[in-house]
């Protein structure tokens, strides 16, 4: 079996820290010789490998891309094989050695934030699974009844006579057992590695410069290439002139791909892009070198009063009880295309020979990169590989494989020599599958007293399903497109009660590839419902939070009043400064931000404070959810005060840090985690706070200037007083 | 053939003289810990120390390095021994995906070295890598710890 291995924590010495040096997995990594070697040490199961020095390997088919996914799950592992933490070590399997095991990891994706809530009933069961087949064999060996004897911090004991024996010395034996076809897991309340605040298992690596990420891929012979694909996307090849180029220090080959790119293949990846720099390329971009962020945004426009929309949450008749209200209100809203900008530029690293096809990367769903590798290598699945590397970032842009394609397909072109493909910061920037652009019409009425009688939610734009899983639409809607406004369901529902709702989308897809960004469609419906209630609590003339208070069920409601209460919401605030609040139910969990921010008379806008309450359920690791939330919300930040990607002659025009500015350090604001969970289901933590980030601030901004801003991102906008 | 002082050892690496020093120490001398994230010296993610300066090094060129003591993240361990900014991080458990974590020690290495006790408005003037997980609030937390260390 060839299994990719962490080489984690080895040889360093960190004082005070729960980590224990000097650990070697005792496989060869997969890629120093190109041959597999054999497993010196037989798996208890598919999860857990035990050596005898009670060493304990946990295996995670899920990827780690900064959200602590790894430590949760070895967590949830851990707890049910009542193993001793401090020898814990981690791996992954191959999507390869899934598929061939008839997928006993089960689902690879990571995206969503589906890491831990998805698999943690199967993860829990197998490190239970271990733990009574560690017992059952060290029974077998005293002769006594497995129902005598326990296990705890790697140690089995009987209770009769006293004896102990710890897992490295029974775990060959219990390798040879049969499974047990029930566990009983435990219950939370149980728990002692889960749920609690551990350190995560990949820091040492991180501060260290040892963490190889796909970038850092190296092996014997290997050749380093870089790629250009057409500006436009969807726009193709017409001819290049690489006549310079090829008699440039270093490069061996210069060739197209897919018929939409030209690739340098050189001995370093310097001398890779300055000889792409050097070669001519002629595109064909046919109309769609016409299309502008203008001509974008008037499609949408024409959206926002089509008669033809898909339904996404209906009750009672909205129209005819905004017609016949009191008080009509109306706004329109935008939100523009965004890039992920994962900090390592894509990149993957293919060797190709007519028998077997192999990658190395980093994914968020290595099955994904699998069959992309073995479509673009013409070979069948069971003659392919993934190893899959760190991930640099994900944020859902690892979740496509397009840069895997194109790295197989650059390593067919020169057989058995292994290819890293790179690409620079700035094919990255413009080759994205980006956040969708969309639009959103809303209307209210509200009788007399201000109650809200009907509303009507509009989005007008881009569906991601059409964009990049068409064969997910349902009857030609997008189901995504309503995330965070859905009628019912665990995942993204509506949380407000109103007596006569009419939520629908017209479908509009301009030729940007759209995609899954993190947070998702959560993040443009949070703006939109979020700050439209600000504004019909203003109509009505009543403060925000007792406004939303009338109309949110218990679950969401419960988590709002937790930010407002620890923010102290209401209360008095420093000269100067004010509170907007928001919340939404996505990915499982409910959430809520409270902002406190000020805006200078000159018309500076700071951040001061966020305060941000979670529901996830379950609590796995509250020290990396509380990591997270701030996280999620320097991602959520960054959209709001700065994303945006624009449209000119087709292409993108953003192609850097220069032109896609992000949140720093200085602009960070001070962000509190309150964490209020419930303990009755499984949410998911690494997404929907974000999508409380924009509209808390937008909120407190309009308390600060009485300006609403409608259209993101806040950059565009002049908060001056009076300007 | 030219010559750099690297982690306090001369070596040799063959490069068109116009090469970034990033990909010098990355594809000739296998220092990887030294990422790539933009290459126009605005991330940080390459951050390394040149006669104790912190210097992004996507936009040197090699050739101007000469005999400048250029000191990358794999040198900033002694024996084994994490130094103080680096045992900062671990405890405080710092790094998400850790791309730009590099960057962010020494950077932050470099900053405690000129002010042992940096004010928030020092970390903000010093510390202006770029981080996508959204470290920033740990990474000023553990530059406070390793000052007090």
């Amino acid at each position: 079996m060839m299994i990719h291995t962490s080489l984690g924590r080895r040889g360093f010495l960190v004082s005070g820290a729960a980590v224990a040096g000097g650990f070697s997995l005792g496989f060869k990594l997969p890629f120093d010789d190109g041959v597999a070697h054999a497993q010196t040490v037989k798996e208890v199961n598919a999860w857990v490998v035990i050596h005898p020095d009670d060493k304990v390997v946990i295996r995670i088919a899920r990827s780690e891309m900064g959200q602590g996914t790894l430590t949760g799950l070895c967590q949830l592992v851990a707890e049910e094989l009542e193993c001793d933490w401090n020898k814990v070590a981690w791996e992954y399997p191959t999507p390869g050695e899934n598929l061939k095991r008839n997928r006993v990891w089960k689902n690879f994706s990571t995206g969503g934030s589906r890491g831990i809530r998805e698999s943690q009933q199967y993860v829990r069961e197998g490190g239970a699974i271990a733990r009574e087949m560690l017992i059952a064999a060290a029974a077998k060996q005293w002769n006594v009844p497995a129902g005598d004897c326990s296990a705890a911090n790697s140690v089995i004991t009987h209770k009769g006579s006293g004896k102990t024996v710890t897992y490295g010395a029974v775990a060959a034996a219990a390798a040879e057992l049969e499974p047990p076809k029930e566990v009983k897991l435990k219950d939370p309340k149980d728990w002692k590695i889960a749920g609690k605040p551990l350190k995560r298992l990949d820091t040492v690596e991180k501060v260290t410069g040892k963490q190889l990420y796909g970038m850092d891929h190296t092996m014997p012979g290997m050749l380093n290439a870089t790629v250009r694909a057409c500006p436009v996307i969807g726009g193709k090849l017409k001819d290049f002139d690489a006549s310079k180029a090829e008699k440039m220090p270093g490069v061996k080959k210069i060739f197209a791909i897919d018929g939409n790119a030209v690739v340098v293949v050189a001995d370093t990846y310097w001398q890779a892009r300055t000889a792409l720099e050097a070669v001519a390329t002629n595109w064909d971009v046919g109309d769609l070198g016409k299309v502008s962020t203008d001509t974008i945004n008037a499609m949408l426009k024409e959206g926002l009063d089509a008669k033809e929309a898909f339904v996404g949450n209906k009750a009672g008749d909205a129209q005819k009880a905004i017609e016949g209200a009191a008080k009509k209100v109306e706004a329109v809203y935008s939100f523009p295309y965004q890039h992920h900008v994962t900090m390592e530029p894509m990149n993957a690293t293919a060797r190709y020979t007519p028998e077997k096809c192999e990658v190395w990367c980093g994914t968020q769903n290595g099955e994904a990169a699998l069959a992309a590798a073995s479509e673009a290598a013409g070979l069948p699945v069971a003659k392919c590989e993934v190893y899959k590397l760190m991930l640099g970032g994900g944020f859902g842009r690892r979740g496509r494989s397009d840069y895997v394609r194109q790295a197989v397909l650059a390593a067919k072109e020169m057989p058995g020599t292994p290819i890293k493909l790179i690409w620079s910061r700035e094919e990255d920037m413009t080759h994205c599958q980006y956040h969708p652009t969309t639009m959103a019409k809303m209307t209210a009425g509200l009788d007399a007293q201000g109650n809200l009688v009907g509303l009507h939610i509009r989005i007008s734009g881009q569906s991601i399903l059409a964009s990049l899983l068409p064969q997910n639409l349902v009857n030609g809607m997008d189901p995504a497109t309503f995330q965070g406004l859905m009628q019912s369901g665990a995942e993204a529902t509506y949380g407000y009660d109103v007596p006569n709702l009419l939520i629908d989308h017209a479908m509009r897809n301009p030729h940007i590839t759209a995609g899954f960004w993190r947070g998702v469609n959560v993040n443009q419906n949070a703006v939109y419902m979020e700050c439209f209630m600000d504004e019909l609590a203003e109509a009505a003339g009543q403060d925000p939070l007792a406004y939303r208070l009338k109309y949110l069920k218990p679950k969401w409601a419960a988590v709002l009043k937790a930010a407002c209460d620890k923010a102290g919401y209401g209360k008095p605030l420093p000269e100067g400064r004010f509170h907007g609040i928001s919340q939404v139910m996505g990915y499982g969990s409910y959430v809520a931000g409270v902002a406190e921010v000020s805006v200078s008379q000159d018309g500076q806008l700071k951040i001061h404070k966020i305060t941000a309450a979670t529901n996830p359920g379950h609590v796995v690791n509250p020290a990396q959810i509380d990591r997270q939330v701030a996280g999620s919300f320097v991602y959520g930040l960054s959209a709001a005060l700065f994303g945006e990607i624009t449209v000119k002659d087709g292409a993108v025009e953003q192609t850097n840090f220069d032109s896609y500015n992000v949140l720093r350090m200085d602009e960070m604001p001070d962000v509190e985690t309150v964490l209020v969970p419930t303990n009755d289901f499984w949410g998911g933590v690494g997404e929907p706070t974000i999508a409380v980030a924009a509209p808390a601030v937008l909120n407190a901004i309009a308390k600060a200037t009485g300006k609403r801003v409608r259209n993101l991102p806040l950059m565009h906008h002049e908060l001056k007083k009076g300007a | 053939m030219a010559v750099l002082n690297v982690n306090g050892k001369a070596v040799e690496y063959t490069a068109d003289p116009n090469t970034p020093l990033l990909w010098v120490l990355r594809e000739q001398l296998g220092l990887t810990g030294t990422k790539y994230g933009c290459g126009i010296a605005q991330c940080g993610s390459c951050t390394v120390h040149i006669d104790g300066a912190p210097v992004r090094a996507c936009h040197v060129p090699v050739n101007t390095v000469g005999t400048k003591k250029v000191v990358t993240i794999e040198a900033l361990a002694e024996n084994g021994m994490l130094n103080k900014i680096q045992k900062a991080w671990v405890e405080l458990d710092v790094p998400q995906c850790g791309y730009c974590q590099s960057g962010m020690v020494m950077a932050a290495t470099a900053l405690l070295a000129a002010k042992p006790n940096p004010t928030d408005a020092d970390i903000d003037e010093a510390m202006t890598n770029i981080c996508r997980c959204g470290t920033y609030q740990q990474v000023r937390a553990a530059i406070h710890a390793a000052a007090k260390a």
